[in-house]
Parts: structure tokens; sequence; C-alpha cells
């Protein structure tokens, strides 16, 4: 937007071919969506309804031209006198007069006074271009509006004499290298202009529209027509708001959002550990369920989380006060009322009844433009509640899921479900959500408890569990819950069921204890048994020496008396009492 | 809108009520353009017939005074505008039309036509 010279990139990817200038109308959104602007030196023209927006489309063109382009600008008025075009733009902040005191626009209002006025004989519009070109060359100016043109085919009478004019003011605006805009009425049955206009600007052609859709009045903006250039060409919903017009492009062209690595945390210990570490920086988180299911909480324990890293959270509530909102948390041990304090936390209460749902965005657009979060939290996204929205209305959601992307904003979206729906709603928009988090109420025993399950996390290995979510007043946490026979079991039942579970832990414990017991007896037993072994062990193996040592004290007794027995027979004392030796 | 709203209060008849008095009629030209100098022949024609002796014309050559052309509200070229008496007619055109000059001026009523 700041490329006053905006080439077009295609023209430009086309050597040899003569490059389309661009002039930028710094109208939010639709400069992206030409791919620049309107075509510079050449008349565009912009038709519509009564009421569609024409008339501001052209002084946007002029205002910006004059204060972010360089580029003067005159307005010729056929159907408003210069006060009432001043009364009416200056709720929007544009100061007419001032730019004509600064120079930078000059506006000549055309009154005709139709009953005033007779025709007789042929004429030109000599004087309309008398005063163009002289009002063109006062101020040096670049950029001219006529709005609404047409006007002088009912004024003046003569149509073909209209005509012949108005094609040769589009060559004289040509000739002098002026970018134009032209207002034309739409035809009743659907012509672009009433008089065929168009034929005459041929080379860039706007539609605007006013249309009701899904209840919500919706303005949109076509691109009908642009020789020589690519554009978009989509209907895009805009809105006017208290700054201008903004077009919102569905699809940003070569978008490229960036994918940080970084993981935050939920501010719920157990939650973070389900997405394998929390939600990845600048992501898009949808909390879906029924009402009552906790989405509110879930999504306050988020921006808590991120408060108290220091970073500034966005908190728009469709539902609740910002009072309310703060008390609330505050009963679930969550107080964000110190994080509004320190400038971190900023609350924005808006009834959906307020403005229509593109006004809500653009809203919100300007919101995150000024505050700058890290986070934005929408409690809860309206549009997203119903089933049968249309495409323009899901695409107009998804292209702010896409701005807030591309802002490296996390995007906390808390959506109603209602009974029986469970993961069947949002379907519309849910493939832009990196991550979905599905509450539910179950109901048994007489209980309504708090089921959580991660229906996709994109870029993690998440828990398949079913995870039951208690609210207390020292915040949210997240439990087992217990699955059996009776199948999924929470609150009282799940409790009921883990004190079964002890007592039958506590039944088998002692059955252990007695079974110990007689195995320490047993063990004891066998300990004596080898006592006894032992013992009897020690007893054979003593009497066996006392045996050996028996036998070898004999040995001895025999020997002495061999000796004895010898001297007794007068044996030769140098004969061995060896047998052998006394063989002959 | 609503200061030119007078054709309601229109007499039926030859406007009775312009007897006697001064014209002062402004004509809008661009230079020496065809139809400019056509209109100013074709008013002096009209005006010595129809009101001889109680006219003035003023011709303003907006090519040397455009400035002019934003003040009296000029689009179409050449314009007449009856300034007295009052209220302010604004006749277009080269004036070729006599009858409907003449209705113009409020000398004829409204949607006369010469027999």
């Amino acid at each position: 937007m700041s490329d006053a010279t905006g080439a077009d990139p295609a023209a430009a990817q086309n050597p040899g071919a003569a490059v389309l200038v661009k002039a930028p109308t710094g109208i939010g959104g639709f400069d992206e969506i030409t791919r620049g602007g309107l075509p510079r030196g050449r008349a565009t023209l912009v038709t519509g309804g009564a009421g569609s927006g024409k008339t501001l489309f052209g002084l946007e063109f002029l205002v910006w031209g004059a204060r972010k382009f360089g580029e003067r600008g005159v307005l010729l008025s056929f159907e408003e006198s210069a006060d009432e075009l001043a009364t009416n733009v200056s709720s929007l902040g544009f100061d007419l007069p001032q730019l004509e005191r600064e120079g930078l626009l000059a506006v000549d209002a055309f009154r005709i006074d139709r009953d005033a006025l007779v025709a007789a004989g042929g004429f030109d519009l000599e004087g309309l271009f008398i005063r163009l070109g002289s009002a063109v060359d006062r101020i040096g100016a670049k950029r001219v509006v006529l709005d609404t043109v047409e006007v002088l085919f009912t004024a003046l009478g003569s149509e073909s004499t209209v005509r012949a004019e108005l094609s040769r003011l589009l060559r004289w605006l040509k000739d002098r290298g002026l970018t134009a805009i032209i207002t034309g009425e739409q035809g009743r049955s659907g012509e672009l202009t009433r008089y065929g206009i168009e034929e005459y600007v041929s080379d860039c052609v706007v539609a605007l529209d006013d249309r009701i859709q899904d209840e919500l009045a919706t303005r949109l903006l076509r691109v009908a027509k642009y020789r020589g250039s690519l554009h978009g060409t989509n209907e895009y919903p805009f809105v006017i708001t208290d700054r201008g017009m903004v077009v919102l492009p569905i699809t940003a062209p070569g978008s490229a959002h960036p994918a940080p690595d970084e993981r935050i945390s939920t501010g719920i210990n157990r939650l973070d550990h389900m997405l394998d570490g929390g939600v990845y920086r600048g992501s898009t988180v949808l909390v879906s369920g029924g009402s009552g299911t906790g989405k509110t909480s879930l999504a306050g324990h988020l921006a808590n989380a991120s408060c108290a890293r220091g970073e500034r959270v966005l908190f728009v509530s469709f539902e609740e006060s910002a009072e309310q909102l703060l008390r609330n948390m505050r009963s679930i041990g969550l107080d964000l009322h110190r994080w509004v304090e320190a400038g971190l936390l900023r609350l924005w209460a808006v009834s959906p009844a307020a403005y229509g749902l593109v006004e809500q965005l653009v809203q919100l657009h300007r919101r995150l433009d000024e505050f700058m979060p890290s986070m934005a939290v929408l409690d809860a996204m309206a549009g997203l509640n119903h089933l049968g929205t249309s495409t323009s209305v899901s695409s107009t959601i998804a292209s702010q899921i896409d701005m807030m992307k591309g802002r490296g904003v996390t995007a906390v979206l808390t959506s109603l479900t209602h009974y029986g729906q469970g993961e069947s709603s949002a379907l519309a928009v849910s493939s832009l959500m990196d991550t979905w988090l599905l509450l539910r109420n179950t109901e048994l025993d007489g209980e309504r408890n708090r089921l959580l399950s991660v229906i996709k996390s994109r870029g993690s290995a998440h828990s398949n569990q079913v995870r039951e979510f208690v609210l207390t007043d020292r915040g949210a946490e997240l439990l087992d819950v217990h699955v059996g026979p009776r199948g999924v079991l929470t609150g009282s039942a799940r409790m009921a069921q883990l004190a079964d579970e002890r007592a039958a832990a506590a039944g088998r414990g002692a059955q252990f204890q007695r079974r110990r017991q007689a195995l320490e007896r047993r063990t004891a037993q066998v300990e004596q048994q080898i006592t006894v072994l032992r013992d009897d062990l020690a007893a054979e193996r003593a009497e066996l020496d006392q045996l050996v040592e028996q036998d070898v004290a004999a040995g001895e007794g025999r020997d002495a008396d061999r000796e004895v027995m010898a001297a007794h027979r007068w044996a030769d004392p140098g004969a061995t009492p060896d047998p052998d030796a006394n063989q002959p | 809108m609503n200061t030119g709203d007078v054709s309601g209060e229109q007499p039926a008849g030859p406007a009775k009520n312009v007897d006697g008095v001064i014209f002062d009629l402004r004509l809008y030209t661009a230079g020496q353009s065809p139809k400019s100098i056509l209109a100013i022949e074709n008013l002096r024609r009209v005006c010595d017939e129809h009101l001889p002796g109680r006219y003035r014309i003023e011709v303003i050559n907006l090519l040397e005074t455009p400035e002019l052309a934003r003040a009296a509200e000029i689009i179409a070229v050449p314009t007449l505008v009856r300034r007295l008496p009052l209220p302010i007619r604004t006749i277009i055109g080269d004036l070729s039309d006599t009858d409907r000059v003449l209705v113009g001026l409020q000398l004829r009523p409204d949607g006369w036509r010469s027999p």
C-alpha cells in the first residue's frame, strides 16, 4: 500500500509488454485484490446501487491519494453539494474542507436545477470541461472523481449529446494522464449502469453491492473487469467503518504464514502433556462444546498462561461483559484482573447484535492492529455457531483466521455446539484449525460431568485419551476417566469405581500378606530342617574321623607287637621284619 | 432543488407579469465555437422580435473567465441565464428552437408550441 507506483507484478514478469502502472487507492484490502490499485492514467467505473458506497470509494481514492501518495485530486459531484459531502464523510475522519485549504483537494459540486432548465437547441458540456480543467490546473491534480455523471442524462435531456460528451470527457482525462473514477448507478434489472456508460470506461470496472445474506447485511465488492491486469474475481465482503472502507481479501495472494516451532502452554499441565507440550505459537485453537462445558474457562486458562509469560492477550467476548468474565474466571481461581491492570490483557465485550459479522471482523482487525497481542481469544465466534452458514460467511471467517496467522497471533476460538451436533459443528471452518479441543458433557447416574478430548492437533503426537475436565476453585484440572465394563466413568461414578478398586486392592493385599506369612513360616521350617540335616552330617563326619583315628592307633600297636615277637624269637637283628626278606 | 420549484405558479396565458420588465440576460459561450456563434445570433433575433427595447445581453466567454463557469453553475455550453426578472431561468443549447426559448424565458407557458 505504501508503494505509490505499484506496477503490476504480472506485467513485470512479461518483458516487452507495456507495464501497466497502478495508482493505489489506499482502501484497505482493495489494493491487495487488484495488486496495486486502479490503472494509472485511465478511468475506472465504480458502479452500484443507492447507498452501496460508490461515493465513499471515490472520496477515499482522493483522500488517501492526497494524504498517503502525494497525489492531489478533484471531485466533481453531481449529486451532493460540497457541504453535504463534507458532512457525510466527516464522521469517517475525512476533513474535506481542510484538504481543500491545503490545496490537496478541489471539490466542485454541480447543481442542476431540472425544473428551471430548458433545452433549446444543440449544446455540449464545455462548461464541465472548463470547470474540471481549471480545478485540475489550479491544484495540479493527478486524480479525478466524477460522482455520479449519469445524473447528466436525466438532467440535460439530450441523451445523445451526453453520450458524445462523456466519450469526449474520457478521452480528455486520458490525454491528460489523469487517473479517474466515474461512478455509475446500477441498472434496475442488474445492468452495470443505468445508461450503459461502461462502454466508455473500458479499462476497469468495480461493482459494489449491498445484499442480505444469512440475515446479515453484507456489502460486497467485485472487480468485474480489469484490462491487462490480474485481479481477484471473487465477491469480496467489505465494510464501512468509522475510518473508511475495508475490503476483506478472502485469500490473500501468496500468503506464507510463519510457522514457529515454539510451543506455548495452555495453562493446564495435563493438557500440555496431551498436546505433546502445548500448542504451537501462532496456531489456531478451536474449543468447541455445548453450553456449560467450560469453553470460556479453558480459553481463560490459555489467556492467563499467556499473560503470565508477559505476553499481551486480546480477549473478545461476544457473550459476557468484561466484569462478568473477570468474576466468573475468578470463581475458578483465575485472577485475570491483575493482567488487565498490568496492561497485558485487553477485554473487549461486544454484543453480537451490535455489528454484522463482517463489521465485527473489521473491528477485530483494528484492535489487533492497535494492541498487537500475541494471542487473541474469540469467545464465542459468531457465525461458527450455525451449521448452515453460507460459504461467504465462513470464508470471511477464514480470511480473519488467515489474517491472524499472518500476524503470528495465536488464535483461540470457542464455538458453541448444540446438543447432538458434537463434532459435526463448525465443520465449515474446522479445516483451518490447527488444534481442536472438544468439550462434552456426559450424563450418568444423575450427574453431568465434563469430558475433554483432542480431536486434532496438527504437527503434534497428541493423546487419544479422553480426560475428565474438572473446574475447581484452583483452576481447571484434567483427570483420567475410568474406562471399564460400565463404559467411560466420570464424577461420582468414577470415584465410586476408584473406591471399589481400592477396596479390591485392599482385599488382595490381605491375601498377599497371608501368603507371605505362610511362606515365611515355611522358610523357617525349611531352615530348621537344613540345620538338622547339617547337624546329622557333622555327627557322621565326627564318627568317621574317630574311626580313622582308631585305625591308625591300632596299626602302630601291631608294629610294636611284631618287634616284641621278633626279639622273642631271637631273630637276626639285621633281618627286617619284612616277611619277603625271610624268603630263601 | 427548491429554488427552482416555481413551475406550479406559472401563469396559464402569455406571461402578463413580465410585460414592460427589462430582461437581464447573460449568455455563457465557449469562444468562437459554432454553437456559441449560433446562440448569439439566435438570442438577438428572439429578443428583437419578442422583447424589443427591453432586454440587456451580456456574453461571457468562459474560455477567458473559466472561474465564472463554477460561479454560475454552468455545465452545458451555450447556456443562457435570465437573471431578471426573477426567478432565474436557465436555457441551454444554441437557441435554435425558438419555441423552447420563449417558454424558457417564460414569455410563453410551459409546453407551448407555435401553431
